[in-house]
This record gives structure tokens, sequence and C-alpha cells, in this order.
């Protein structure tokens, strides 16, 4: 077994239970159905721990001297960004005992996944040794912390849709509709709010993390790079939704709407950074 | 004077909102277009007019300009002007007397719960202070009359104050980029291998800065995995007055300090130094030069000055280069010409002729250092933990608090339990009625529920 194929069946896995959750939640499919959806995302976050951890060893075993964690570039982050949020959901379900926020987390963990199967050829896959730059502890620091801060808000703006779709229309529906059946709007709203100050702590950190490397490295903690301008950016934002939560008693649609532009915002630092616009975090680019 | 309309401008949270968009928004500008270049750059890619607007709004060095400077004064003085207008009522809510609440407040909270007991109030007290201990809330009383008592507790009060840490958290990053900026500066340099250097060259304007010490590189070496590097290192040696007083490999990510000094492995280039000779024909001598590009140099006793003007440094696989050299000697017009490692070039001149060799070359690598002064980093670090404890705490916790009031109303005993959390009502909530379950399970107290 290589880590690829690990990894390979993962995004099946992940797959399997976007579909399931989707179907449990549109057909309101018998209880079983949410059984083997829950155990679909148990695997796949197995196979991809699996995957990732493979992957490590495979890259000591490659590179005898200088492996390092799989945590190095555009394909390897979206690896681990699905497999934080397969962990998130789990929490989420465990504690909140809902499965219909499946239907709206999952497809992101997928999507991830499918994405970084197949939007990059096996040279972009294969496992390389580290470029001086990248080789510190700070770089396993850094990515972990950025990427369960947008694993989060990937989760927080599926929370979003899904109010804003109960909302909209589960009002005027009737009441066995199956917007209704999702969980009740204040629940919504204020799972989307945690969600959102789970990622902000994280996002921080992450943020934090990037600047004492940056300055670990050459001497800058801040350099307005593109990539450091639109975390702070996309800081700003969340940081904005928190303040009007606090003070304001924002809640309910406005919530919702922040947490899929915030999305956008993360999405964009994410990836659009890397392929729209230079700078220090190129790396990931074509 | 606290609270006329200015204070109240700069107080508001409209104002922090406003501030939070305006600065996203803006900071966008300047991952779009390209910071730092020059003015006739952007006047020929954007075009005049668009140019000279980029130009006049210093949008070509936008994080430095005055109005977005301004813009993060504004977010300071925002944030220190809420903060003070805040603080006090949060200092009222940590310390206040919360057994001096009106029991009638009690009946209008979110989370409450109305029982009845047999019980006497004393005993009903005395039993309520054991369960409620067991519970983990470890209740203050007073009786407010013979036949009124009051119970209350509360977990973690300081946690109203969190939120005020992560703004003095921002504040103190904001001051050690500051000091950083006026009292450090960011520079360069490249040492050649075996040399030194006791001046750096601030990045921007290029000025010399004295270092007050002196800098060798003795070692300048890359370590490849195939083709790609895997490793730059220089071994450096830090010299007071002559003395060696440190050494140390630096690579990237592992810098070495000294003196509030931070030197960087940051790049490298290589140097060649060009072996020349130059034969007088006639009278058999011959003299050979090492000299790097760019560099006049004279054979004593002779007129001939000469130095190289441009070279094309030898290429990997077959070691051959190409010298542009200027000769002078006095003895007719002076020449420059190419000269290449195949064969010799020939100046003929009124009494002889010059054999002017190129033999070989020697290469050396400089190491390219990045040069740090930053006496304000201990500060942003010092906000960033701070921030990150501030939100935790913020986050995280809540203010929690109960408060039972027992009332005697002639046979019966009268218990009201209610309860406030400054946040996470929902997980309030849940904690709530699972202590309610808890004194309802009771068997002393005997519990029945009622109606509020």
């Amino acid at each position: 077994m290589t880590s690829s194929q690990l990894l390979g069946l993962g995004t099946f896995a992940y797959l399997g239970a976007a579909v399931l959750y989707l179907a449990l939640f549109i057909f309101r499919a018998q209880k079983q159905l949410g059984l083997i959806a829950t155990l679909a995302t148990i695997v796949g976050v197995l196979l991809l721990s699996g995957g990732i951890g493979l992957r490590w060893v495979e890259s000591y075993q490659l590179h005898p001297g200088s492996g390092h964690a799989p945590l190095s570039n555009m394909y390897e982050s979206l690896v681990f960004f699905a497999w934080v949020i397969g962990v998130l959901y789990l929490v989420i379900e465990f504690k909140f005992k809902n499965k219909s926020i499946g239907a709206f987390a999952m497809p992101f963990a997928f999507l991830s996944m499918a994405f970084a199967s197949f939007s990059f050829d096996a040279r972009a896959q294969a496992i390389e040794p580290l470029v001086p730059a990248l080789q510190s502890n700070w770089l396993l620091f850094h990515v972990v912390t950025c990427f369960i801060g947008y694993a989060a808000f990937a989760v927080a703006c599926g929370l979003g849709i899904m109010y804003l779709c109960r909302n909209s229309l589960g009002r005027n529906a009737p009441e066995t509709s199956i917007w209704n059946s999702l969980p009740a709007l204040k629940v919504i709203d204020d799972l989307t709010h945690k969600t959102i100050l789970f990622g902000f702590l994280w996002l921080t950190a992450g943020i934090i993390t990037g600047a004492v490397w940056a300055n670990s490295a050459w001497g800058t903690y801040w350099s307005w790079d593109p990539k450091e301008t639109w975390s702070l950016i996309t800081w700003f934002v969340y940081a904005a939704a928190l303040h009007a939560r606090f003070t304001r008693g924002w809640g309910g649609t406005r919530i919702a709407w922040i947490a899929i532009i915030g999305f956008v915002a993360v999405v964009f630092t994410y990836y659009g950074v890397n392929y729209l616009l230079s700078g220090l975090h190129s790396y990931g680019g074509p | 004077m606290k609270k006329n309309a200015v204070w109240r401008f700069f107080a508001s949270v409209k104002l922090a909102l406003f501030t939070f968009f305006v600065l996203a928004a803006t900071s966008i500008i300047g991952t779009v277009i390209p910071q730092n270049s020059s003015s006739a750059e952007y006047l020929r890619y954007y075009g005049q007019s668009a140019g000279k607007l980029i130009l006049l709004l210093d949008i070509n060095d936008m994080y430095n300009s005055w109005w977005f400077v301004s813009l993060l004064i504004l977010f300071s003085v925002n944030l220190i002007v809420c903060s003070i207008e805040r603080l006090p009522n949060v200092w009222r809510m940590v310390v206040m007397d919360n057994l001096a609440t009106d029991p009638a407040r009690l009946r209008k909270m979110g989370a409450r719960k109305l029982f009845v007991t047999p019980l006497t109030r004393e005993a009903a007290v005395e039993r309520l202070q054991v369960v409620l201990g067991k519970a983990g809330w470890r209740p203050r009383q007073r009786d407010l009359d013979g036949n009124n008592s009051l119970l209350f507790s509360q977990k973690s009060p300081w946690v109203r104050f969190g939120v005020y840490l992560v703004h003095l958290s921002v504040l103190i990053i904001f001051t050690g980029a500051i000091i950083g900026s006026f009292m450090g500066y960011k520079a360069s340099v490249y040492i050649p291998e075996g040399g030194a250097v006791d001046y750096v060259y601030e990045t921007g304007t290029g000025e010399p800065i004295p270092l007050g010490f002196t800098v060798r590189c003795d070692k300048f070496d890359i370590e490849y995995y195939d083709v790609r590097p895997k490793e730059y290192r220089s071994d450096l040696t830090i010299l007071e007055n002559g003395r060696e007083v440190l050494k140390k490999r630096i690579i990237v990510n592992d810098p070495l300090d000294y003196k509030g000094l931070t030197f960087y492995q940051s790049s490298y280039d290589l140097q060649y130094d060009y072996i020349v000779s130059i034969k007088d024909q006639t009278t058999g001598q011959e003299k050979t030069f090492q000299l790097p590009p760019r560099r006049q140099v004279g054979w004593p006793g002779t007129d001939i000055q000469f130095g190289i003007v441009s070279d094309h440094p030898p290429n990997n696989k077959w070691g051959s280069f190409s010298l542009k050299i200027w000769y002078s000697d006095n003895k007719g017009p002076a020449r420059t010409f190419v000269v290449d490692n195949s064969a010799p070039v020939r100046i003929e001149r009124p009494d002889t002729s010059m054999l002017i060799t190129a033999k070989g070359y020697e290469r050396y690598s400089r190491t390219g250092l990045q040069v740090a002064k930053d006496p304000g980093v201990w500060y942003v670090y010092t906000g960033c933990t701070l921030m990150l404890l501030g939100l935790l705490v913020t986050f995280f916790l809540a203010h929690r608090r109960i408060w039972v009031h027992v009332s005697r109303h002639g046979e019966k005993t009268e218990v009201l339990v209610a309860g406030h959390s400054n946040k996470n009502k929902v997980g309030f909530e849940n904690a709530f009625d699972s202590l309610v379950d808890q004194l309802q399970d009771d068997e002393q107290l005997q519990l029945s529920g009622k109606t509020s």
C-alpha cells in the first residue's frame, strides 16, 4: 500500500460520505444510512490519516536525512485541509448529534481531496525534499495552525449556507419540508458563531506562527506580502463579524452571510493569492 | 468632558466596524498593484493619468502611505478610547456585590426555575449550600430579612477582561512595530569567502551603516540534493578590535545574533578573478595579474594600465570565458578589445608588440546576508502571546453566575434558582438545566416544581 493509494481511497470514502449525508438530508432516509455516512467519514479520516502518515514515512525513505512532514506544497496542504474538515465535522456531529450538518460540511472535504487528486499531475504530487527556506519546525506549526483555521471556516461557511436555506426556504414551507428537518435556526446560528470563534483563534495563531517563522528566516515578521496581507484581510472580516455580534447582537442571516463571505476570503488567501498574485508563498503556484 | 461628541465618535463600535472594513478593502489595493517599483514603471504600465494618481496617493508604497498609516492610527485611537469607555463598567461587573441583586430581577432572567420545598428557610439554605457545592458552585449567602435569603456563586468573572487583553495586545504589537521602524533597520551585505566587512548597506537607500564590529566569512558552501539546493551555509566570525569573539555557522532559518543585530543567510553569488598576463615581445618581460572585473591595475615601472571592462564568466561545461579589456601604455591610443582563453591578443606598438593572454580564473563565492536590527520584535512577540491568551479566555470561558433566592411564604418555602452567563447562552442553559436536575434529585430538599 502506498500513501497515494490510501489517499485515493480516502477521496472515495469522502465522496461516499458527502453523497450519503446529502441523500440522508434530501430523502430523509433511514437511520442506518446515517450510520453508514458517519462510518464512511470515519473511514475517510482514517484513510487520510494513514495516507498522510505513510507519506511522511515515504518522504524519509525517499530522501534519507531530509524527510519532512507532508505539509509543504499545495497538494499536501489540500489533503491536510480535507483531513481537518473531516475530523472537525466528526467532532461536531458527535457533540451536536445532528447529521444534517454533514450534507453541508463534507462536500467541502471531498472537493478539497478531489481538487488535490485531479488538478495536480504526478510531478506536483511527488514527494520532494524541502528547499532551504522551508526547512524549519515553524513550517509544521504554521501550516497546522492555518489549516485548522481554514477548515473551521469551511465548516462555518457550510453552516451559513444551511442557515440561509433553512431561513428562506423553510420559512413558508410546511413543517414536513426537508428544510425544516434541519436544526433550529437558533442552533445553527450558535454553531456558526462558535465555529467562527474557533477558526478565528487558529487563524490568529496561524498568522502569528507565520510571522515568527518569517522573522527567524529573514528578519521581517511582517512584509505586506500578498499572502500576509490577504490573511490579514480575512482576519479583519471575521474580526468585524465578532465585534458586530458581541456588541451589536448581530446574528442570523447577517452572520450566515459573513461566514460565506469570510470563506471566500479564505479561499482567495489560500488559493487565489498563489495563482493570481506573486509573493513569498508562490511555491504552490503552477 | 468625557461624553462629548468627539469622544463618543471614537468610542463607537460602528467606527471599529468601519475601520475594519476600510482597512480590509484598501489593503487589497497593495496586493494587486505592485509595490515599490520605480515611478517610470507605474506611468508606463498604468498610463499617465492612472499612474500619476497611483504616485499621488503613494499607492506605490501604500502600506507606508500617510493615509494608510492614518487609518492604522484611527484604528488604534478607536481601540484605546472604546476600551477606556467600557472598562469602568466591566470593572464594576467584576467586583460588584451580587448578593445585593434585587430578587425581583432574578424573576426576569433567561435561565430560572421556581420550586417549593416543605423545609424551613434555614434548613433549605443549609442544604442548598451543600448541593450547590457538590455541583461545583461554592455559594456565598446573605439573609435579606427574616424571610428571605439569597445565595450567590460565580465562575471566572475576570473573563470579562479578556477582550481588553486582546485590545491591549494589538497596541503592544503596534508599539513593537513602531519601535522597530524607528530604532531598527534592515540591511544587506555581500562578503566574499575569507573577506570581512564592518559596514552593511541599508535596504532601499543603499546607505552604508557602520556595524561597530567586523564580520568575516570564513567559508561559504552550497549543498545540493541533485540539482536543487539543499542548504546554504556560511561560517561567520565576529571580530571586535581584531579579536575573534564569536563564531557561528548560519543556514537559512538559523541566523547569527550579535549585539541586537541578526545576520540571516539570504543569498549568494559567484565572483571571478581573472588571471591575465602581459608580455613585451621585444624585451621578453612578462607579468601575470590576478584581478576582478571592473578594476584597473598598473604594471609597476611601466606606463601600462589595464582593466577588465566586462566579462562573460566561465561556462560550466568547457570553462571557456571571454574578457573585454581596456589597455593603455601611453605609446599609442588606448585600446579596448576582447580576449578569450583560447588565444592571446597582440597589440602592435611603435617599438614592440604586446601579447595579452587570458590564462585562467579563480572562482570564489560571496555570501549574501540580510541584516536586521529590530529592538521592537520582543514587544511584537509579547503582544502576539497576549492576543492568543486573550482570545482563548474571551472565546472559551464565560462569566457564569448563579443566584438562589429562598423565601418563606407562610407554611411554604419558595426556592428560585436563576442564572446568567455573559456569553454562550446555549451552553449555559444546558449547565443550568443539569444543575436544576441535581437540585431536584436531592431527596432532602424535596423540591417540587412551580411555574414561575
